[in-house]
């Protein structure tokens, strides 16, 4: 395929998504559940890119999402609910003296959540990565469940409002604001990725040993990638919140985690395209999945299985599937293209042609 | 606190040990020879802890106590079958992804079929009955835990020292390679290792609820995180490490909810082993090895 | 003690009980090739291992440009197991990482070639000059570092060039034949500028027309890239052709060492190596 094409295809695939896009924000009202999906999967889409940063370009394992996503999520609740609204907030016991008059814009909120998210990163990885990465996943892990429990605690009612949660977080003013921030977000990652750090990052996923004989100082890229890969995943936990308007220690369990998981293995690890097509599938599969978790007549007859909690074990299966049969998921470590679209839809066609017992071109 | 109270607690901390530490073997046991974190052993004990509800429904205690254990050696062979023994020339981080899979599909499936809400946990004769020592006083499990455990893990490091099957172990977690070259047969190394892991679990999940009284299908989550934790506070690959992390842990908790830090006694754990990392990464017993280039 | 890029003084290094290099000192001189040799297990890998950072050294000390750049003692429970030389107790501890060692000026290739498997041949030499790069993190993700990174593309290239192996820049470094493999792997760690590359085995599961090559290709890169050459090898054509001077362990320990002319004819050597080989 010739440049030319490509960039024309390309244009004409924006064009498209931002003729969607305009639409849908212009019939809000209508569409709000097509745009709460999609606005949804695009922040899971920042996560699971991030995670993929680490897991995928690194190979560092890190299982600290949910907490790093909580951390974003509550420091952007607390610096943007606005004032006056905190005394309903906090109807319990108040919220603490200094922190109920700090308000800041959006952005700044959203940034330096991404930035505390980056420092508690910090702080778990230089012990755990300086020596031993495999300890990583247990360390992150471990500090998520930290985070919840302590963001729930009664103790810190003044500051987090315990387990009562946060109420009244600005949501976005349009489809446009989450959207453009989390492209915005990909695109660093991807840039980094495609960097000379990007490249170091590779080899140290691919051969500790021989990296370090390159001269690469394993425990600081190491580190890098692992704060940025929370920065971001502190913004997107701060996106979440905007996009909820209503957030909980609960929101932020371990199955948060494992659903960007799932993302980042569906998409196939060190693919950037794959992990954002997953998080689309995923999170609209998720809600199309509901229906096995009611109880299902076809006449008379109740269909067995179907009620409460099957969805989640349909889904947990689907994991071990993608692990097992399909260890590459979708894209492999392997970036979308044109030529690789009209590749799949032609062996579609030709498998379908031998399936139907056609002419096959091979023979 | 008085010296009866402290004494109290560390009777209750020595026996909270002694479960985490039978747990935490397991997790040593499959670390030192797949260097694989097996997510999925706290919800196996977890597992074992439903088994018990169903089969001491039906059957004595006599007859209940060996069906959990061996129905529970079992599912964990089969896990490592399924999960873990086609993934185990891959990279390392497609099988501990399987291990979390099973680990939320364990989970997952106990949930539906026996709801999130807790079930009590059947009494076993003789394990509950009320002892007295001067002031202190505590059920029978409470004594038996850190005995049976202390018995197990001498059992344990007798095994791998003395054993045909425990020098096979030994070699398959110094050299994989090596070990498969010499002819040494890796899948059954791997599946008795898996087997003692699974039986261990279940004892610990026996000695654990029969104090907690409850079970639901996350409790074998966090603990299991904890285990693995004690695993590397003792030194992972070492059995008795394994056995003194669980004591510091179990012993270490007790007290915090005792002086009423109760929401940061999981975090006390995570504070310990970056602690340990820091100051000593190979942890209590572990040795330093080098891997070879 | 003039003029050596390299020098070992009483290096020892046990794993546990096994002594795996045994008080071995040797010097390697400017411009020289000097070549390790000794039948399998002797110890040749542990010792590059220790040179570069890999492993940490028992007990000795490691120069390089006559700066110590290594150095240990044994301690902790190596005390009691330690079997090297008693009387050559190193006082000093030096501790170093393999990137900091390369960055000094060593550049090796492994026994079992490790390259960046699932990365093109082009990207696994392009890794080697990341080390030199000036610019920040910041300025290197956003893609603000053009000249540098233009500079890094251009280096790369010519040094594939020079190894015939341009032709296979974008193809995946495992797909390569085995023989280009090697020389991707000498490839890139030329890509570190180094002035002591260290090879181990690199004419291993070559046949004796490519271990020709190899062997005049080895002495071209060394006047070419002003180079001072460490080898380990079996190939005894190859080594007795290129080296200046011969080392040789057998555990652990150095049995001999001197002009090729002269291990071609020692005895203990034959007894320990050379007859090893014709037996098997
Ligand atoms: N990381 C290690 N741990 C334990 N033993 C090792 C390690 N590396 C090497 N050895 C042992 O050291 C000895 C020397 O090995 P090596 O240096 O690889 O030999 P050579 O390269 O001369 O064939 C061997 O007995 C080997 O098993
Ligand atoms: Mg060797």
């Amino acid at each position: 395929m010739k440049k030319s094409t490509k960039t024309l295809f390309n244009i004409i695939a924006v064009s498209i998504i931002l003729a969607i896009l305009i639409f849908l924000e212009m019939n809000k009202r209508k569409f709000s559940y097509d745009i709460s999906i999609i606005e949804r999967s695009m922040i899971y889409a920042v996560a699971a890119v991030a995670m993929n940063l680490t897991n995928g370009f690194t190979g560092l394992f890190s299982l600290g999402q949910a907490g790093f996503m909580a951390i974003g999520a509550y420091t952007v609740a607390l610096l943007t609910i606005p004032v006056e609204a905190r005394a309903g907030v906090f109807y319990v016991t108040g919220m603490n003296e200094f922190l109920s008059k700090i308000e800041l814009p959006f952005i700044p909120a959203l940034l330096l959540g991404g930035l505390f998210a980056a420092i508690l990163a910090g702080l778990i990885g230089i012990p755990v990565l300086r020596l031993k990465s495999d300890y990583l996943a247990i360390a992150t892990l471990g500090f998520s469940e930290i985070i919840r429990s302590i963001i729930a605690s009664p103790q810190l009612n003044m500051i987090t409002n315990g387990s009562y949660g946060l109420k009244k977080i600005p949501r976005f003013s349009s489809i446009f604001v989450p959207i453009a921030l989390c492209c915005l977000c990909i695109l660093i990652i991807v840039l980094l990725i495609n960097s000379s750090y990007g490249r170091a990052f590779k080899a140290i996923r691919e051969d500790e040993t021989a990296a370090e004989a390159m001269g690469i100082n394993l425990f600081k890229h190491k580190l890098t990638s692992f704060m940025i890969s929370s920065f971001f995943t502190g913004v997107a936990g701060g996106l979440l919140a905007s996009y909820m308007g209503t957030i909980d220690s609960g929101t932020f369990k371990i199955t948060l985690t494992y659903d960007i998981l799932l993302i980042v293995v569906l998409g196939g690890m060190g693919s950037v395209t794959g992990s954002i097509l997953g998080s689309f599938l995923v999170t609209a599969g998720r809600e199309w999945l509901r229906f096995f978790d009611q109880p299902l007549k076809v006449g008379n007859w109740q269909v067995p299985l179907f009620r409460t909690g099957f969805r989640m074990v349909v889904f947990s299966v689907l994991l071990m599937v993608v692990v097992l049969f399909y260890s590459k998921g979708l894209m492999g470590s392997k970036e979308f293209s044109w030529e690789g679209l009209v590749r799949f839809f032609k062996n579609l066609f030709t498998r379908k042609q031998k399936l139907n017992g056609g002419v096959s071109n091979g023979k | 606190m008085s010296l009866a109270t402290f004494l109290q607690h560390c009777l209750t901390g020595i026996s909270l040990g002694g479960a985490y530490a039978l747990i935490a073997i397991g997790y040593t046991m499959v670390y030192g020879i797949l260097r694989l974190i097996n997510f999925a052993h706290g919800d196996l004990f977890m597992i074992a802890g439903y088994l018990m509800i169903f089969t001491l429904a039906d059957f004595p205690w006599y007859i209940a106590i060996p069906i959990v254990l061996i129905g529970t050696v079992v599912i964990g062979i089969v896990i490592e079958r399924l999960a873990y023994k086609p993934l185990r020339s891959a990279p390392r981080m497609s099988i501990m992804i399987s291990a979390i899979g099973v680990s939320l599909l364990l989970q997952n499936l106990a949930t539906y079929l026996f709801t999130a809400l807790p079930r009590g946990y059947p009494e076993i004769p003789y394990l509950k009955r009320i002892f007295q020592f001067g002031t202190l006083s505590a059920s029978f499990v409470t004594f038996l835990t850190p005995i049976l455990t202390m018995v197990l893990v001498f059992l344990m490091v007798m095994m791998i020292n003395k054993t045909k099957i425990g020098m096979a172990m030994r070699a398959v977690s110094k050299d994989y390679e090596t070990a498969e070259i010499m002819g040494i047969k890796i899948n059954s190394v791997v599946s008795f290792t898996f087997a003692i892991g699974s039986l261990l679990a279940a004892i610990g999940s026996i000695l654990y609820f029969t104090d907690r009284m409850s079970v639901n299908p996350f409790s074998g989550s966090l603990p299991g995180l904890k285990c693995f934790v004690a695993a590397v506070l003792g030194g992972i690959g070492s059995i008795p490490g394994a056995m003194i992390g669980g004591f510091i842990l179990g012993i270490g908790e007790t007290f915090l909810v005792a002086l009423g830090f109760s929401t940061f006694s999981d975090a006390f754990t995570f504070i310990l082993l970056i602690v340990m990392l820091l100051v000593k990464p190979t942890g209590l017993f572990g040795e330093k090895a080098t891997e070879k280039v | 003690m003039g003029n050596n890029v390299l020098r070992l003084e009483h290096c020892t290094m046990q794993f546990g009980g096994v002594v795996a290099v045994d008080n071995f000192s040797m010097e390697v001189n400017e411009h020289e090739i000097v070549a390790l040799i000794g039948p399998n297990g002797a110890g040749k890998t542990t010792a590059f291992n220790f040179v570069t950072g890999v492993y940490e050294p028992t007990n000795g000390k490691v120069f390089f440009h006559d700066e110590l750049m290594v150095a240990n003692h044994p301690a902790g429970k190596m005390k009691k197991l330690y079997k090297g030389d008693p009387d050559q107790i190193c006082e000093k501890i030096v501790r170093k990482t393999p990137d900091q060692i390369t960055k000094l000026g060593i550049a090796r290739t492994f026994q079992n070639i490790r390259l960046f498997k699932a990365l093109t041949v082009f990207e696994n030499v392009l890794i080697a000059k990341h080390m030199h790069a000036k610019s920040g993190l910041l300025k290197t993700a956003m893609h603000l570092n053009y000249r540098e990174e233009i500079q890094m593309r251009k280096e790369a290239m010519e040094l594939l060039e020079m190894q015939n192996l341009a032709a296979y820049r974008n193809d995946i470094a495992s797909s390569l034949p085995y023989g280009q493999q090697r020389h991707l792997e000498i490839a890139r760690a030329l890509a570190t500028n180094p002035t002591l590359l260290l090879l181990d085995e690199p004419a291993a599961g070559m046949n004796p027309q490519e271990t020709d090559e190899l062997a005049a290709f080895i002495k071209k890169t060394k006047e070419d890239f002003n180079l001072t050459v460490f080898l380990i090898e079996h190939h005894m054509d190859l080594v007795m052709g290129i080296s200046d001077r011969i080392y040789v362990l057998d555990f652990g320990k150095m049995i001999a060492h001197g002009l090729p002319a002269d291990i071609q004819n020692n005895d203990r050597v034959i007894q320990a190596y050379l007859g090893v080989e014709e037996n098997a």
